[in-house]
């Protein structure tokens, strides 16, 4: 099939940035987006242009270094599916594609389809663990856990940090990847003694980053490829309440 | 047949001068001796220690943040160490740890199956094929107790059972259920464990971590490893980083295929240009090609992707009895259909070590048995384990590997069975280590899949999450005190050493840039590849060798003629890196075929088509190879130091999953 890409181009974060058009031919139903990306860059390197900088390691959907608007849909219109993971059958000859960043405050821009997500790492400084130096930990079975807590726990435990749900948020509020942090940890008892605490701390350090409120619109849980459950927020909004309120 | 062989190698060995020099032999200064149960416990009484004091003046670089990296860097921070820890991508959180699925490995015998620590250990040795380190394999097992115990405790979300304890599975290369797994995402969970307890320690202010940084050199001074220089991969400025001990934790080189199942970003850089100043490369030929990933589709394919190897727990391999019989598998009738693996190895059936499946798999494709596009794959059906257990059952084991197959193959696996071939995996080479994880150059240290340890010739499944974080947790933080405690007698880096290595960086770069010709290195990378994986890929020939290093050298030649790498070294370039990585393969690449044509037994993944008995099975030859291939390197070609293994506890003897 062929497409016609009409993808963001910023050099550099001084940079005011523009939509190119570029048209790609062959294309194979059986190649993922990224491998259709790369075809344009080998292309473009020959022809003496600048390759699309777009950021991306693992190609099977779990390290959260891609990510990308397609179509106005963070990670592209397939539920549950990361850039790398979507592939072209579900695309069509003729299609006009655009490719834009995730576009937030918090994540500026590096160059052309690249953000700067560090402040996701920041926020989990701020207390997205549980202190257990390495040595000191008691005999795994010492304390069971019951299955579907520990289940649930697996479910928010399951976000990749790729910062789709910023993207998609009109807020542009890390509500659900801070959540997803909270309730995994807040639900197993090894996460009790610093339940509290690190909810505050976590959610101080998500407004500090200038990430935007929640108003409960649901657009994150929606485009998030590990479908992280909204009710996380619920959650986090609940333990944090509860240490604001000591 | 064996006096045929051994006249066979001994007329190879006359025929390899020029290629490469034999040296020294080398030895494991650092094991400790003594019942092999009391080992670590020896060696940790032994080694000297650091006073928490002086601690906070040691500075410790970790590269790579991994499972080993990761758990490394938190730890050493923990300790009271000054630590600066390098990733080249956005957040340490990426490391390719993270794509592990099955689980890992640990001697809890939970399930009372007669699982323990000397198992684990037996295990280990046996499915490496002989071609391990005993001290170091046990220590791994003894150590493997508490990296649960720490997981759990750091709130790692591993699959339990309705009584609240810890569930388990049985992996390949063993009869018990040992290991341990998070659903499809063992890997995930770990290392977001060891994730956040670095991210603790950069909030406790102990470890700095430097993101989208590339390691291009390592800085040795006064005979020690004493820092980094570094590309800060945003801004293009080369930066030197010193420390007083530096960990390589930078991962496998799989890549050197260029289809792997590795992250596009995994590259040996790091311990290439370590090997280059000084430390030995340990077996680079050991590969490990995983039975079960998801076969190519076409010539665009820019990576290849896993399927966990816990999904031969229920799935049973076959194909065809008949050759070319391309009926829809659902059409082929029971008694036409060949469930190989079951028919030739009734003990362990679709549960033999991944080698010897990956070999199965490849003999059934080129006898014409295979299914699929061109024939190479092979079945792996659920339909029995769905007709056994329902459906909702195999969803809740295996859900989330079944929407990953069918969201990159467009087929149902719950309807059709799915297909599979061998890909690369894992290499069990590395920067050669003693005891203390310390490579020949004093003050470098290097930890994971960047060693060549504990898996001699095949590392079993679940293993490698076990080995990274038993590196990272438990041993590199004790033996790496011994060293640091003789930090007061380093001296002063001199400022020449520094020079230097900024000097070949800055080099590198520049000629990669002024090529200016017109191909590009991703076009170079899938050639070399290619090469790779017909001639030093599943199964080597001398004559496939030869082969290999006649034509590596060539392409290498043509690529640093002809390259074009687009742009400037200022900001952000992601050719500019790739280019500078595939340099890198290429020198590494001719290493590996090196070693690969002197090995001319054959052991685990690696096999030499040369050396098998007449059941087709790999054939060692432990008379001359029963030793660890330590390769140093010279501007007149590579020179080998052979280390000796000693066999004390396990015996060695033709392995058998019959």
């Amino acid at each position: 099939m062929n497409l016609t890409l009409k993808i963001w181009r910023q050099n550099g974060s001084s940079d005011k940035g523009r939509m190119v058009t570029y048209r790609v031919e062959d294309v194979s139903p059986d190649m993922s987006f990224l491998e259709m990306l790369d075809v344009l860059n080998e292309r473009l390197i020959l022809e003496g242009d600048d390759p699309v900088a777009f950021d991306h390691d693992c190609r099977e959907g779990i390290c959260g270094m891609c990510g990308m608007v397609i179509n106005g849909v963070a990670h592209g219109e397939q539920k549950l599916t990361t850039t790398c993971q979507l592939h072209m059958r579900h695309f069509k000859d003729g299609d006009v594609v655009t490719i834009e960043p995730w576009r937030s405050a918090a994540f500026p821009v590096i160059k052309d389809l690249v953000v700067n997500r560090s402040a996701f790492d920041r926020i989990i400084q701020a207390g997205g663990f549980i202190s257990v130096p390495a040595g000191s930990a008691p005999e795994a079975h010492s304390v069971p856990v019951p299955k579907a807590d520990a289940d649930a726990a697996f479910d928010a435990a399951t976000c990749i940090g790729c910062g789709a749900c910023v993207a998609a948020c009109p807020n542009g509020s890390a509500s659900l990847f801070t959540a997803a942090k909270i309730t995994h940890l807040g639900l197993l008892p090894q996460g009790q003694p610093e339940r509290e605490s690190r909810a505050r701390a976590m959610v101080e350090q998500m407004d500090a980053e200038g990430f935007g409120g929640c108003t409960n619109t649901g657009e994150c849980t929606a485009v998030c490829p590990k479908g992280i459950p909204f009710d996380t927020i619920a959650q986090m909004n609940a333990d944090y309440i509860k240490a604001a309120s000591k | 047949m064996k006096f045929r062989r051994r006249a066979q190698q001994q007329e190879e060995r006359v025929s390899l001068p020029g290629m490469y020099r034999v040296g020294e032999p080398i030895r494991d200064t650092k094991a400790p001796e003594g019942p092999i149960e009391d080992r670590w416990d020896t060696r940790r009484f032994q080694a000297k220690l650091v006073n928490p004091v002086n601690k906070r003046k040691l500075t410790v670089i970790v590269v790579g943040t991994g499972l080993a990296g990761g758990s490394a860097a938190a730890t050493l921070g923990e300790l009271g160490y000054k630590v600066k820890s390098f990733c080249y991508q956005d957040s340490p959180r990426r490391a390719h740890s993270i794509a592990a699925q099955g689980g890992i490995n640990a001697a809890k015998n939970y399930r009372g199956d007669g699982d323990s620590i000397y198992r684990l250990f037996y295990d280990t040795v046996k499915g490496g094929d002989y071609r391990a380190r005993e001290s170091n394999v046990y220590r791994l097992a003894q150590v493997s107790v508490n990296i649960i115990d720490q997981a759990v405790a750091q709130g790692v979300p591993f699959a339990r059972e309705y009584g609240g304890l810890l569930d388990t599975r049985s992996f390949g290369g063993t009869q018990v259920s040992r290991t341990f797994y998070a659903r499809g995402q063992t890997g995930q969970q770990l290392l977001l464990g060891a994730y956040q307890a670095l991210e603790r320690q950069v909030a406790a202010g102990n470890v700095e971590v430097h993101t989208r940084h590339e390691m291009l050199e390592l800085i040795v001074s006064g005979g020690r490893a004493r820092g980094i220089v570094v590309r800060d991969m945003v801004t293009g400025e080369i930066e030197t980083h010193l420390a007083d001990a530096v960990v390589l934790a930078s991962g496998g080189y799989g890549n050197v295929f260029f289809l792997s199942t590795n992250a596009k970003g995994c590259n040996t850089t790091a311990i290439w240009r370590a090997h280059k100043k000084g430390a030995y490369f340990g077996n680079p030929c050991y590969t490990q090609i995983h039975p079960t990933c998801i076969p190519q589709s076409g010539d665009h394919q820019s990576k290849l992707t896993l399927m966990s190897e816990s999904l031969r727990n229920d799935g049973r391999v076959w194909v065809p009895k008949r050759k070319g019989d391309n009926r829809a598998p659902g059409a082929i009738p029971e008694d036409e259909r060949d469930y190989y693996l079951e028919r030739i190895y009734p003990a362990f059936g679709n549960l033999v070590p991944r080698d010897i499946a990956s070999r199965a798999a490849k003999n059934v494709c080129d006898e014409g048995r295979g299914v699929g596009p061109g024939g190479l794959g092979v079945y792996l059906d659920f339909a029995d384990a769905i007709s056994r257990m329902g459906r909702d059952a195999v969803e809740k084991k295996y859900g989330n590997l079944f929407e990953m197959y069918e969201r990159i193959t467009g087929e149902n696996p719950y309807e059709v069975p799915m297909r599979i071939y061998p890909a690369v995996h894992y290499t069990m080479g590395g920067l050669w280590v003693d005891y203390d994880l310390q490579s020949t150059i004093p003050g470098l240290f290097v930890v994971g899949e960047a060693n060549f340890s504990d898996h001699g010739a095949n590392r079993l499944g679940a293993s490698a999450l076990m080995q990274g974080l038993a590196d990272g947790y438990f041993v590199l933080p004790t033996t790496i005190g011994d060293y640091l405690a003789g930090a007061g007698s380093f001296g002063p880096v001199e400022e020449g050493d520094v020079a230097e290595a900024r000097k070949a960086v800055q080099d590198k770069i520049d000629k990669l840039l002024s090529v200016n010709g017109d191909r590009t290195a991703d076009s170079y990378h899938r050639e070399l590849g290619r090469i790779m994986w017909d001639y030093c890929g599943m199964e080597r020939t001398e004559e496939s060798l030869r082969k290999a290093l006649e034509r590596i050298p060539e392409l290498r030649e043509e690529f640093w003629n002809n390259v074009k790498v687009p742009g400037d070294a200022e900001g952000l370039n992601q050719a500019l890196e790739r280019a500078g990585r595939v340099a890198d393969f290429f020198e590494l690449a001719e290493l590996m075929c090196i070693d690969a044509l002197h090995r001319t037994e054959s052991c685990g993944g690696h096999f030499r088509a040369e050396s098998q008995d007449a059941d087709g099975e790999a054939l060692r030859d432990d008379e001359n190879f029963a030793y660890v291939a330590a390769w140093e390197w010279t501007p007149d070609g590579p020179v080998l130091h052979k280390e000796e293994l000693d066999y004390e506890y396990v015996k060695m003897t033709q392995r058998s999953y019959k």
